[in-house]
């Protein structure tokens, strides 16, 4: 699943979007409450998406290409966070 | 915060300074009542936060009850400077040998505070000092030690004052001077400091004002004066602007978007950065400019802050641009700013490009910043344009010259 905002993007792969112990965690790490553990389920709390610290938490948190933060106003190299070798 | 005279004689009489058997209130009949306490000759003072009573007709003299009921009724129904009064005092109308000044108030420069007296109190204090300037004594005391017996005596004795009516005097300054710092005072005056007939010393007018940001730690003694939080006791109330400010800065607890404060020009003003909000609100006025508000933003505050602050901005009549500026360098980051100012802009329906006269934060993240700035075509500066001139180029930009090839516009 993926949410945009106005400056940052949220994608969340589905591997972990449904995964309990993903979505406790994301809720926990982001300092600026972009992610709800829903009942189990990631969420991606649109409003707090612009608030994004570009912190990485996120990404440490869960494994390695399943979260991404897209940058939306950078169109270079840097423009999407993520641990993904292929992208980062 | 000032305080109406019936608190400030509350606050010295806590402090263990006499004063006279006064009585407040807010109704003639009740003006009666007390006048019939007191037996005999009172005075009426009208409660108002502003000063030149005396000559507007606000403070009376009767002689009777009745008399009293009367003067309390006209006094209470009088507009002073545009103030309605709080109530009435009514204090007993005292014999007076003589009047003095003594007061304590806060010496920017020194950094301390200083007690001052005269021996000449009374209407038209701040003449004394510059026609009599041997009637009155200074001296500055620590912020953390009381000011002693000795200090008081010092000060006291600079305008020739000896003897016993010295003795009787050097208690009350020193607790005049100990409720300025327990009560975080930015003045605390007694004017007139009576002595009576009978030798003795009595406060019979009393002026405080406390440091605003102490409120939170004085909460006791605003409890017991009832004074209400929605009380802003400035000098002036809060505007709808500069209240849409506090309840912007209390969205959350990150940071500071707010301390608004209301002015009647034509360039919004986004600024901040330890104290850098009043010299760029200066070197904006330096520059030709006409600020339409001074507002304080720094301490890393949420998009969602930056961005109510400036939709407030940009939203009073008379605004047309704004100029979002902090001073040298700050550690706010410069990336969650832009995207809160460019958001507002965004979110009004205008284009950040047009609206943003110039985006001057020299600060964390800035090439993050920079990037989200350059994608909306807004003009910006980094460190090595002083605050002078990014004020400079913030006015032009509103009148409409700026040049597109300046060094300064980052484009």
């Amino acid at each position: 699943m993926r949410s945009d905002a106005i400056f940052i993007g949220i994608e969340v792969s589905d591997e972990i979007a449904g995964d309990a112990a993903a979505a406790a965690r994301l809720e926990e790490v982001c300092p600026v409450d972009i992610y709800a553990d829903a009942g189990g389920r990631v969420q991606i709390v649109d409003t707090n998406i612009d608030e994004c610290v570009l912190c990485r938490l996120c990404i440490d948190a869960t494994p390695p290409g399943t979260v991404k933060v897209h940058k939306l106003y950078d169109s270079g190299p840097d423009a999407v966070l993520s641990s993904d070798p292929a992208v980062a | 915060m000032r305080f109406f005279e019936y608190e400030a004689r509350e606050v010295v009489k806590r402090a263990g300074i006499p004063v006279t058997d006064y009585g407040f209130t807010t109704d003639a009949g009740e003006a009666k009542a007390i006048a019939e306490r007191i037996g005999g000759p009172v005075v009426i003072k009208s409660q108002v936060l502003t000063g030149g009573r005396m000559k507007a007709g606000g403070v009376k003299f009767a002689d009777t009850p009745e008399q009293a009921e009367r003067d309390a009724a006209d006094v209470l129904a009088l507009e002073i400077n545009g103030h309605m009064p709080r109530g009435v005092l009514v204090d007993p109308k005292a014999s007076v040998k003589q009047e003095y000044y003594a007061g304590v108030v806060w010496d920017g420069t020194r950094k301390q505070p200083v007690m001052l007296f005269s021996d000449m109190g009374g209407i038209d204090i701040e003449e004394v000092a510059e026609q009599h300037p041997d009637h009155v004594g200074r001296r500055h005391f620590s912020n953390i030690l009381p000011l002693s017996e000795f200090q008081a005596k010092q000060c006291i004795a600079q305008t020739g004052v000896t003897g016993s009516r010295l003795n009787k005097l050097v208690p009350i300054l020193t607790r005049l001077a100990r409720l300025f710092v327990d009560y975080d005072m930015t003045l605390a005056e007694i004017n007139p400091l009576a002595e009576m007939e009978d030798g003795s010393f009595v406060a019979l007018d009393a002026h405080m004002d406390m440091e605003n940001e102490a409120r939170p730690r004085q909460k006791a003694l605003l409890k017991d004066l009832g004074v209400g939080d929605e009380e802003t006791r400035q000098a002036r109330e809060a505007t709808e602007f500069e209240l849409a400010g506090e309840a912007v800065d209390a969205q959350d607890h990150r940071g500071v978007a707010g301390n608004v404060t209301e002015f009647d020009g034509n360039l919004g003003l986004v600024i901040g950065a330890g104290g850098g909000s009043l010299t760029l609100f200066d070197a904006v006025r330096n520059a030709g400019g006409q600020p339409a508000n001074y507002c304080e933003i720094g301490g890393n505050p949420s998009v969602a802050k930056a961005c109510g602050l400036a939709k407030l901005v940009l939203s009073k009549p008379g605004v047309d641009k704004i100029a979002v500026m902090m001073s040298i360098v700050s550690n706010t980051r410069v990336d969650i700013v832009a995207r809160g100012v460019i958001k507002a802009c965004l979110e009004l329906g205008y284009d950040p490009a047009e609206k943003i006269t110039i985006f001057r934060i020299p600060g964390a993240w800035e090439e993050e910043g920079f990037k989200i700035l350059d994608k909306y075509g807004v003009k910006y500066a980094d460190r090595s344009v002083s605050l002078h001139e990014a004020s400079r180029l913030a006015v032009e930009a509103l009148a409409g010259t700026t040049h597109t090839n300046d060094p300064a516009s980052g484009q």
